[in-house]
């Protein structure tokens, strides 16, 4: 079955440990995800790109209990929405990333809990082509 | 620099009106403050109009009169009233203009807000994937600071109730009943910590002020309010913010708290001199974290204000006594000049039902807004 990430440089793909794309200012080390060209905290057109470390730590949290509206592309209906988690996770001293989580249900999420990049199926094409995105899966560490 | 008047105030009530459109929600709200001030159309010398959802607010002229005066049109997601009301008063404090109108309007679609995540900065695939949504920020945000700060579900749940009665005493608010704590506690969880009757709701609404040369203002009332202050201010590198695909590790405060103290700076006045305080309360969550944002606590002593009734109309620190956004709902263009009609009439005094007891002087009003915009206000008697 075809996978295709859901965008281009967003995450290496395929690859047994993915890594999310980021990139990293050479003149004042601010990280930035995804890349971007400029920097947002001095403002140079040095940014590098990077990727980001696998691991992290929840730093807030919440809780997506309604089938959000176009351009949401899940291919989800009213009827078949899986409320999900949507977390914002600190990758290593680099930066926190905003990114789905694997469990969703609230009194299973803590904060500081051990997450790791994994990338899944996010929607399944007519043609059976499976569109791939990434979230973070509950590992070992944190705190 | 000319200090500057507020003479007149009119307002459109919020809610959902069927076939009305927005200009029309709009002219009535500024055929209201012109009545307010005791003035005709063709005395004002110019105007700013603020929408979301209408490309030219200044169409309005046509239903108002075809006076040929300068009209300029603006939008700064919420904080787009505050904006009208920081370039009308500009204007007049320069010594361009002495006589301008403020005014806002808008008629959404029923549900959360959406657009193109890319005309906010966030990457094409941010919506895509189902991240652009402000609800979810709001629930990300206050989760972090109810663990930070040891605030409580409840407390999420009395901000709510507190505005809903408020609003049961403002003719104007489009929800107008009462509910319990217990009933917004147990209402369909939308986005944890946030239940469905602690969000606002997008709706249709207009609100006009008019504003002068603060030395001809007893020519035209006998009571002016002064705006003392009007400020805004954009996110800096290291605050949280709302339609970002990640955010740095260090930590920035949020742009409301840059805005807030340029005002309380420009105005000569610090918090503890607020009689009556509105807030951005797109979510009871936000309301909370605004009292701290703004200066009237420090992060965590709202859990003990709120239990105290404090931020009531009878309270200490009375917080949106019109019932703010939860209220109201958000008509993005008018939200802000909602905020200073009902200061004004606070500070005179006709604020009926509602009035904040002894004599109210100074009052506050703070707008925030996507992608991390903030606009803060304060008037005196």
């Amino acid at each position: 079955m075809a996978q295709i990430p859901f965008a281009p440089d967003v995450f290496t793909w395929p690859a047994e440990k993915p890594q999310l794309i980021g990139s990293r200012c050479r003149s004042c080390a601010a990280v930035t995800f995804p890349a971007q060209d400029s920097c947002p905290r001095c403002g140079k057109l040095e940014m590098e790109q990077r990727l980001l470390p696998r691991e992290g730590t929840l730093w807030t949290w919440t809780t997506q209990e309604f089938l959000p509206k176009e351009p949401y592309a899940s291919g989800e209906t009213p009827e078949t929405f899986k409320p999900f988690a949507v977390g914002l996770v600190q990758l290593g001293d680099d930066v926190r990333v905003e990114g789905r989580l694997t469990i969703s249900k609230a009194d299973e999420i803590r904060f500081g809990m051990g997450l790791e990049l994994v990338i899944y199926p996010f929607r399944t094409d007519e043609d059976g082509t499976q569109v791939m995105s990434y979230a973070f899966a509950p590992s070992e560490g944190g705190n | 620099m000319e200090d500057v008047a507020i003479i007149g105030v009119g307002i459109h009530p919020f809610g959902r009106f069927g076939n009305k459109s927005a200009i029309q929600m709009g002219a009535e709200a500024v055929r209201s403050a012109l009545a307010d001030a005791g003035l005709e159309w063709k005395q004002v010398q110019f105007a700013f109009g603020g929408s979301c959802e209408v490309d030219n607010p200044d169409a309005v002229v046509g239903l108002l009169g075809l006076t040929g005066i300068p009209f300029m049109d603006v939008y700064n997601g919420c904080a787009t009233a505050a904006t009208a009301l920081e370039l009308t008063a500009d204007a007049i404090r320069y010594g361009k203009y002495d006589i301008g109108l403020a005014v806002g309007m808008d008629k959404h679609a029923f549900g959360a807000f959406t657009a193109d995540p890319v005309h906010y900065s966030a990457p094409p695939w941010y919506g895509d994937i189902g991240h652009f949504l402000t609800t979810k920020f709001f629930g990300m945000k206050i989760n972090r600071y109810m663990h930070d700060h040891g605030i409580s579900h409840r407390t999420l749940a009395r901000v709510a109730a507190k505005n809903y009665r408020n609003g049961v005493l403002n003719p104007n608010a489009f929800r107008r009943k009462a509910l319990t704590e217990d009933e917004i506690l147990t209402s369909q969880m939308l986005n944890f910590p946030l239940t469905k009757y602690m969000f606002c709701s997008p709706d249709e609404g207009a609100a006009a002020i008019i504003l002068c040369r603060a030395d001809i203002a007893r020519q035209y009332t006998s009571n002016p309010i002064y705006l003392r202050a009007s400020t805004l201010r954009t996110r800096t590198y290291g605050a949280h913010e709302v339609h970002s695909s990640w955010a740095a590790v260090e930590h920035a405060e949020a742009p409301t708290v840059f805005a807030s103290k340029a005002a309380y700076e420009t105005a000569g006045i610090g918090p503890e001199d607020v009689d009556v305080i509105q807030v951005q309360d797109t979510d009871s969550g936000a309301e909370i974290m605004h009292m701290a944002e703004n200066g009237f606590c420090a992060d965590g002593d709202q859990e003990k204000l709120l239990a105290e009734g404090a931020t009531e109309i009878g309270g200490r620190l009375p917080v949106n006594t019109d019932g703010g956004l939860i209220a109201n709902g958000e008509p993005v263009g008018a939200s802000g000049l909602r905020q200073i009609h009902e200061l004004v009439l606070q500070l005179r005094g006709q604020a009926g039902d509602r009035q904040v007891p002894g004599n109210p002087r100074v009052g506050y009003a703070q707008l925030y807004g996507a992608p991390g915009t903030a606009g803060v206000s304060i008037v005196t008697t």
